[in-house]
């Protein structure tokens, strides 16, 4: 394909999610079928192009394919700003990845969320938000990323509070938007010192200045971890990972698209694209970051009764994996994890989103409106019932875990291959791969754990379980298609080897050197993660296997009794529970002295400021109109206007009384006058 | 003392005087005397520049239509206040106001 | 001798005159007029003016004064007699007055006089007779017509309108 007919196509695909938007926010609510048709079809084009890009990059093969244009947006003079497309390989790998989930969830959605109120707003938001996603993807500089990383967090917020007549969609709305922008703050910091320095907004002018050491040493390490924060936002990591469990107050289908497969995604990719600039010490920070995110979301999500809170979690954890990767310098075994984990993530959401389908419609059925339906204490022995929903999800489920034969074994393996060789050259980093591996074992474990409450064992409410059914095709299309993408081969073609690690994924996306000098070559992280490939590879089979015995133990065989344990670690039970209080100490340490001082400040401007400046400059205002009127009234009307008519009043009446009537007066002022006369005469 | 000077004297003070009555008196009869107090030291005017300005007689015989016009003012003003008393039933001047405003 | 005379008749003039205004009683005022316009006559024989004298004294003696004294006689109420007050402006009226007689006797003593001297006349009726009629006869008619039109304007005024 041609550089202008790739254009062309990513044109298209962004806008015509925009367009799909467009018609459905205006007129979406008269057309028929309240325009879903609209914004499937518009998508559906959208993933044809995306496939047709795909293709073409398949069929050219070239690792080192990259194509890019802009267009001047803002010229003024000295200081301009470029915007543009850059499309390489990963560019369009990402394209497809949004695209085809993005079509998923339109599918999904026509059964999922029929019915609702607000059908066509919500299609209208989906469209806006894949064209926002693609915006981010297609970026040249990180000027448009950032307009387009804004638009994605408007349209997060837009669709988890989708049901905003409750107050938990609403303030879960509010939190994901708001801790979103605390990490766009250190975003923003970071883009203004690489601009400050650069005087560039583009990555490869950026690059160059970086390999020229234009910018270098702390204040390059700053501008690293400032834009990393935004990655630390987007993709919620430690400490702001406080929004995506309560994200899933949206709905189902927007879990599984947003803040599963793409927008937390976001971060991670943001991340890939500006590896090239990160120092040692960005590096590690990011590291250390993932890492320990991956663990602690893991130990959360062990004690999780809500289905759709184990696998925010359980993204949480995969999201640190990928940081952890792209910190330990392979990150492309990040990029590797971020396509494989979209594709399984979704599948395992869509699957809970059949599960709560069900439970839903058995509920209605029994007018029962107090029951959680997506408590997991409340179902049990789903498998016969809702065989296609299992059995996808096991696939999923296993994928995720880490079971060779399935495409999570294939990414994972990369990325602890990763931080095995980063921790062979560096010792004193061991704590990484501690925390990769350990994090494994307990994904496996409560992964299996889910699998095991909702769909083995005996049903726990029985009359709820009667009504339990297959969800319709369209909610179980994506299902299937999504959980046979997580299987191993479609990334190792050509080669059928399970174990590999080769095939089209890692000939077509080649990691790139960075350009901090200094900095170990592609080359070299490649070598160290093929040394220890092997290692690893018996390492995360062993631990995967250990995590799913243990589940099978406690939940199936019963053996161990889940119960007991949780009682006898009571106190680290609570903690996991109660995700470790985050939102509660954020609450207080944070938040309430903040609001605190809120009202101090308020109170400066409101009492002091309003009260006496503001309301001083009414009084004298009012103080000198009344000066004001009382001399115009007073003073102008009554003195000088009446008063003038007063006395000439008073000087009519005095003068009147010189007619007086009597002839002598009249005599005598005519005297008066003659003498007068005589007088100026004479002199 | 037989010169033109003198007689002028006599006439100012004579004319001064008869201006005082009018202006000053306040009954109508008594301006009346004034007014031909008046007429008087314009006749003697008259007639003395007549006497020193060559014998002229033209200055007598206006001094006699003077006397002529006098008397017929006379006649007429006592008529006016004559009507005035009988209508105000006062002869003092001050009380004919009605033109006053 | 006749600088006595004359002094005196001066003397009556102007004292008469003086009476005339100043008087309180109307009637004394009235007397004091016949005694000025007498000197005033008197002042027309010094002037070689007989005639004017004789004329002076029997119309404005015998005609107007009897006027004025009759005017008196109708105007008076009966219960109070001769009640003539004088006016309040007299400061005024006395300032203005000295005001005029002070511009009159400097005009009269500063200005040269064209005296001419001439003999004194035999026939000064005849002279103005003369004149009379021949130079000033259309003021002599206009004169007459003048009386006569007083003679109506005073029958007409004083005529009982009911």
């Amino acid at each position: 394909m041609t550089g202008d007919m790739l254009i062309n196509y990513a044109l298209g695909i962004l806008f015509l999610p925009l367009v799909s938007f467009t018609i459905l926010i205006f007129v979406g609510k008269r057309l028929p079928r309240q325009g879903d048709i609209v914004a499937i079809g518009t998508i559906l084009l959208t993933l044809i192009l995306s496939l047709a890009m795909f293709g073409s990059m398949l069929l050219s093969h070239d690792p080192l394919f990259k194509h890019e244009a802009s267009f001047t947006w803002m010229d003024l003079g000295d200081f301009k700003i470029k915007l543009g497309f850059l499309i390489d390989n990963i560019t369009i790998i990402m394209l497809l990845v949004v695209s085809l989930i993005s079509t998923m969830t339109h599918i999904f959605s026509t059964k999922y969320m029929e019915g609702d109120i607000r059908y066509s707003r919500y299609y209208a938001y989906l469209g806006l938000f894949t064209f926002s996603m693609n915006g981010i993807v297609l970026a040249n500089n990180l000027v448009s990323l950032y307009i387009f990383w804004e638009l994605v967090g408007v349209s997060s917020y837009l669709l988890i509070g989708h049901w905003f007549e409750k107050d938990s969609a609403a303030d879960a709305s509010k939190k994901a938007f708001l801790t979103n922008r605390v990490g766009d703050i250190g975003f923003f910091i970071g883009l203004m010192i690489v601009f400050t320095a650069l005087g560039t907004f583009n990555y490869a002018e950026i690059f160059e200045g970086v390999a020229k050491g234009t910018i270098s040493g702390t204040l390059l390490t700053f501008a690293g971890i400032g834009l990393f924060m935004g990655a630390v936002g987007k993709s919620s990591q430690f400490p702001l990972h406080i929004w995506l469990p309560d994200a899933m107050e949206g709905p189902t289908p927007v879990s599984a698209l947003m803040h599963a497969a793409t927008m937390v995604a976001a971060g991670v990719y943001l991340s890939v694209r500006l590896f090239p600039l990160f120092t040692p010490d960005a590096l590690l920070f990011i590291a250390y970051t993932g890492g320990f995110t991956a663990i602690f979301a893991a130990t959360i999500a062990i004690t999780q009764n809500d289905i759709k809170k184990v696998l925010a979690y359980s993204t949480v954890s995969q999201l640190g994996y990928m940081i952890l990767a792209v910190g330990t310098g392979a990150y492309v075994a990040g990029f590797f994890h971020l396509v494989t984990h979209a594709m399984f993530k979704a599948c395992l959401f869509y699957g809970s989103g059949s599960v709560i389908h069900a439970m839903h419609h058995s509920l209605h059925n029994l007018k029962d409106h107090d029951t959680d339906p997506q408590d997991m204490r409340n179902m049990g022995g789903f498998k016969s019932k809702m065989p296609i929903t299992y059995w996808t999800m096991l696939i999923a489920t296993l994928a995720i875990s880490g079971v060779p034969l399935f495409s999570g074994f294939l990414s994972k393996d990369a990325v602890l291959a990763g931080t095995l060789s980063f921790a062979s050259h560096h010792p004193q980093h061991f704590l990484l791969p501690i925390f990769g591996f350990s994090a494994a074992l307990i994904t496996a474990f409560y992964m299996f754990r889910l699998i095991f409450m909702t769909f083995h064992n005996e049903p726990k409410l029985p009359n709820v379980y009667k009504d339990i059914h297959e969800s319709p095709k369209p909610m179980v299309f994506p299902l299937i298609l999504l959980s046979s993408l997580s299987v191993f081969i479609f990334y190792t073609l050509p080669y059928f080897n399970p174990l590999s690690d080769h095939g089209w994924f890692m000939e077509l996306i080649k990691a790139k050197d960075s350009m901090v000098p200094g900095n170990p070559s592609a080359h070299y992280i490649a070598e160290g993660m093929h040394h220890s490939h092997n290692l690893t590879m018996i390492l995360s089979i062993l631990v995967a296997s250990l995590g799913i015995l243990l589940s099978w133990t406690v939940y199936i065989k019963k053996s161990v009794s889940a119960d007991d344990w949780a009682k006898r670690l009571n106190h680290y039970y609570d903690l996991s529970l109660n995700k470790y209080y985050f939102d509660e100490n954020y609450n207080k340490y944070l938040y309430q002295p903040f609001l605190r001082l809120s009202n101090r400040v308020s109170y400066i401007d409101w009492d002091l400021y309003d009260k006496y400046f503001i309301n001083g400059f009414g009084r004298i205002t009012k103080w000198l109109s009344i000066i004001s009127g009382k001399i115009d009234y007073d003073g102008l009307d009554q003195t000088i206007v009446d008063g003038l008519g007063r006395s000439m009043g008073k000087a009519g009446s005095s003068l009147k009384e010189i007619q007086t009537g009597r002839l002598q007066n009249y005599m005598l002022f005519a005297l008066f006058g003659v003498i007068i006369i005589i007088i100026f005469q004479s002199f | 003392m037989d010169n033109l000077q003198t007689y002028l004297y006599i006439s100012a003070i004579l004319f001064s005087l008869g201006l005082y009555g009018v202006i000053t008196r306040r009954n109508g009869i008594a301006v009346l005397m004034g007014v031909e107090l008046i007429l008087n030291s314009a006749n003697i005017n008259f007639v003395a520049f007549a006497r020193f300005g060559g014998m002229n007689f033209s200055g007598q015989v206006f001094a006699l239509f003077v006397i002529i016009m006098a008397a017929a003012e006379a006649a007429v003003a006592l008529a006016i206040i004559i009507n005035v008393f009988n209508n105000l039933d006062t002869v003092n001047i001050d009380d004919a106001r009605e033109l006053k405003l | 001798m006749d600088t006595i005379a004359f002094g005196l008749i001066i003397a009556i003039t102007l004292g008469s005159a003086l009476m005339v205004v100043i008087s309180k009683q109307l009637l004394y005022s009235a007397i004091a007029l016949l005694f000025t316009l007498f000197g005033v006559a008197g002042l027309y024989i010094f002037m070689w003016a007989d005639f004017m004298a004789g004329v002076q004294v029997v119309v404005y003696i015998g005609g107007i004064l009897v006027l004025l004294i009759f005017g008196i006689m109708l105007t008076n109420k009966i219960s109070s007699v001769n009640i003539s007050h004088t006016s309040l402006q007299r400061g005024v009226g006395a300032v203005v007055t000295l005001g005029v007689l002070g511009f009159l006797i400097p005009m009269i003593k500063n200005t040269s006089w064209l005296q001419l001297s001439s003999a004194e006349p035999t026939q000064t009726a005849e002279s103005i007779g003369r004149l009379l009629m021949m130079e000033y006869l259309l003021p002599f008619e206009v004169a007459s017509l003048l009386l006569l039109g007083a003679l109506i304007g005073a029958a007409m005024l004083s005529r009982n309108t009911n």
